[in-house]
């Protein structure tokens, strides 16, 4: 039991009521793998007793249909992106993950402030501002970071699990290159270099996800075991993870 | 992305406030007609009305999924479209701006639902200040006689029925107006709003708001 510690100004109505589940979070690029290792992890969870939901970016009710219209068009402006970004956070944090936690479930998400960050970011917002509205957010008890170390490894995954390039994940709106592939490249190693840079400031577990599926899922099981106190796999020990401190508050939100 | 006071464009903007009933859309709409006649490329922007989110908003309210916190954030998400499409491009192209209800209603809607006071002004740093922001201050009793007269009913989250101070809705409406109109005289002096007396005649109130919109565009084509 925790009572809930959120990174800025808390949501009013939040209250101090102590929260007997856990929040994990997995972050990582587009085509890193977070929807496999979000499925995997939920179904390793549950075989164990866990009571689990899932959540991710654009699944609120409240705002996840209108994000999806406004960006099959040629109008989003960056701004009514990240704010429209930022009511589908807020509309899940209140009626689900708020909810699930004090109701004891392991909340498992896909997601979380750090790629609306990453994303206001490299399109020209000013990182402080966008911070300042995600103060609201509640500091996980987790980040999963699936890391990438080039995008060009992130191409080949996207292409061969049968998707197609999308505009938004290309970073089509900002110009970079000349096809699809070019801005694909160079809007993904910004991104990668924002995740870097947040790596440190808040804590994330990192996770090189260019091994294999069975390798990586047993990394996250085991650091999300000992979030949970189960016992983990006992396989692959020789990849014993180093202790850390876990996710922590930036200097940023405290003034 | 440029914060508030940091904008510099050819265009200016003016914008109206001030409580439900206070007369702002009627003086809006005269000043409206008349800069037009005096041959002014003008440019009309009110609340609530970016194409990319009104579908969701309008589903919310009928829907009642609103909290204090994403009613603040999809409003939010309203006026940046409103910023992008409507209120830059224009002012960049050398119009005059005219908007009904800017941020200063946000501010006091959002912080009188709960939501906390810089938060909410954060959320809004992209904006821009407008030349004038008038205040049409009307005494609360006014303002609710005109409303509560003048409509069938109250909708849901105009009562602010959502924060259940009051079952009865007009009862409701009251206690929410009165706390808006506090929070509005809060933000005179922070943000330089224009306080216009809000009881005296249309004409007279228009004639003011006339003059002191006449000696900002007399500014402009001076340095232009």
């Amino acid at each position: 039991m925790r009572e809930p510690t959120f990174y800025g100004t808390p949501l009013p109505g939040a209250g101090r009521e102590p929260l007997s589940g856990k929040l994990i979070v997995v972050e990582g690029t587009d085509g890193v793998g977070r929807s496999t290792h979000t499925a995997l992890l939920r179904s390793w969870l549950e075989a164990r007793g866990h009571a689990v939901i899932d959540t991710g970016m654009t699944r609120s009710v409240l705002a996840g249909r209108g994000i999806k219209e406004a960006k099959a068009g040629t109008t989003l402006g960056r701004l009514t992106m990240q704010l429209f970004y930022a009511t589908d956070f807020a509309d899940r944090l209140e009626n689900e993950m708020l909810p699930a936690l004090r109701a004891g479930f392991v909340v498992l998400t896909d997601r979380y402030i750090y790629s609306a960050i990453a994303r206001a970011v490299v399109r020209g917002v000013d990182p402080r501002w966008i911070r300042a509205i995600y103060g609201i957010a509640l500091v996980p008890d987790l980040i999963l970071y699936l890391r990438a170390s080039r995008a060009e490894e992130l191409v080949t995954r996207v292409l061969s699990s049968g998707r197609k390039f999308d505009y938004w994940e290309s970073g089509m709106d900002l110009n970079l290159g000349a096809d699809f592939y070019d801005s694909f490249v160079a809007y993904q190693t910004r991104l990668l270099r924002e995740f870097d840079r947040m790596s440190e400031e808040y804590g994330f577990r990192t996770v090189d996800a260019s091994r294999t599926v069975r390798r990586v899922a047993s990394d996250l099981r085991r650091a999300v075991a000992r979030v949970l106190d189960v016992e983990a796999e006992e396989e692959d020990e020789e990849e014993a993870l180093t202790s850390d401190p876990g996710p922590r508050t930036p200097d940023f939100y405290n003034g | 992305m440029i914060s508030y006071g940091q904008h510099h464009f050819p265009g200016k903007l003016f914008v109206v406030e001030g409580t439900d009933g206070s007369g702002k859309s009627t003086q809006l709409a005269l000043l409206h007609q008349w800069l037009k006649s005096e041959g002014y490329p003008v440019f009309f922007s009110e609340w609530n009305s970016s194409p990319l989110v009104k579908d969701t908003t309008r589903r919310a309210k009928k829907r009642r999924l609103f909290t204090p916190t994403t009613f603040s954030l999809l409003h939010a998400t309203d006026f940046a479209d409103r910023t992008e499409r409507d209120i830059i491009p224009p002012l960049k192209a050398g119009a005059v701006v005219l908007a009904d209800r800017y941020i200063y209603t946000a501010f006091a809607r959002d912080v009188a639902r709960g939501c906390d006071r810089s938060w909410v002004r954060d959320l809004y740093r992209f904006a821009v200040r407008p030349a004038v922001a008038f205040f049409f201050r009307a005494p609360l009793d006014v303002a609710i006689d005109r409303i509560v007269s003048g409509r069938p009913a109250l909708k849901y989250y105009e009562a602010g029925l959502d924060m259940n101070w009051a079952d009865d809705p007009e009862e409701s409406f009251k206690i929410f107006q009165g706390r808006i109109l506090e929070e509005y005289d809060r933000m005179v002096g922070e943000f330089g709003l224009t306080v216009i007396d809000a009881t005296r005649s249309i004409e007279r109130q228009q004639r003011e708001v006339r003059r002191i919109v006449m000696r900002h565009l007399a500014e402009r084509s001076e340095a232009a």
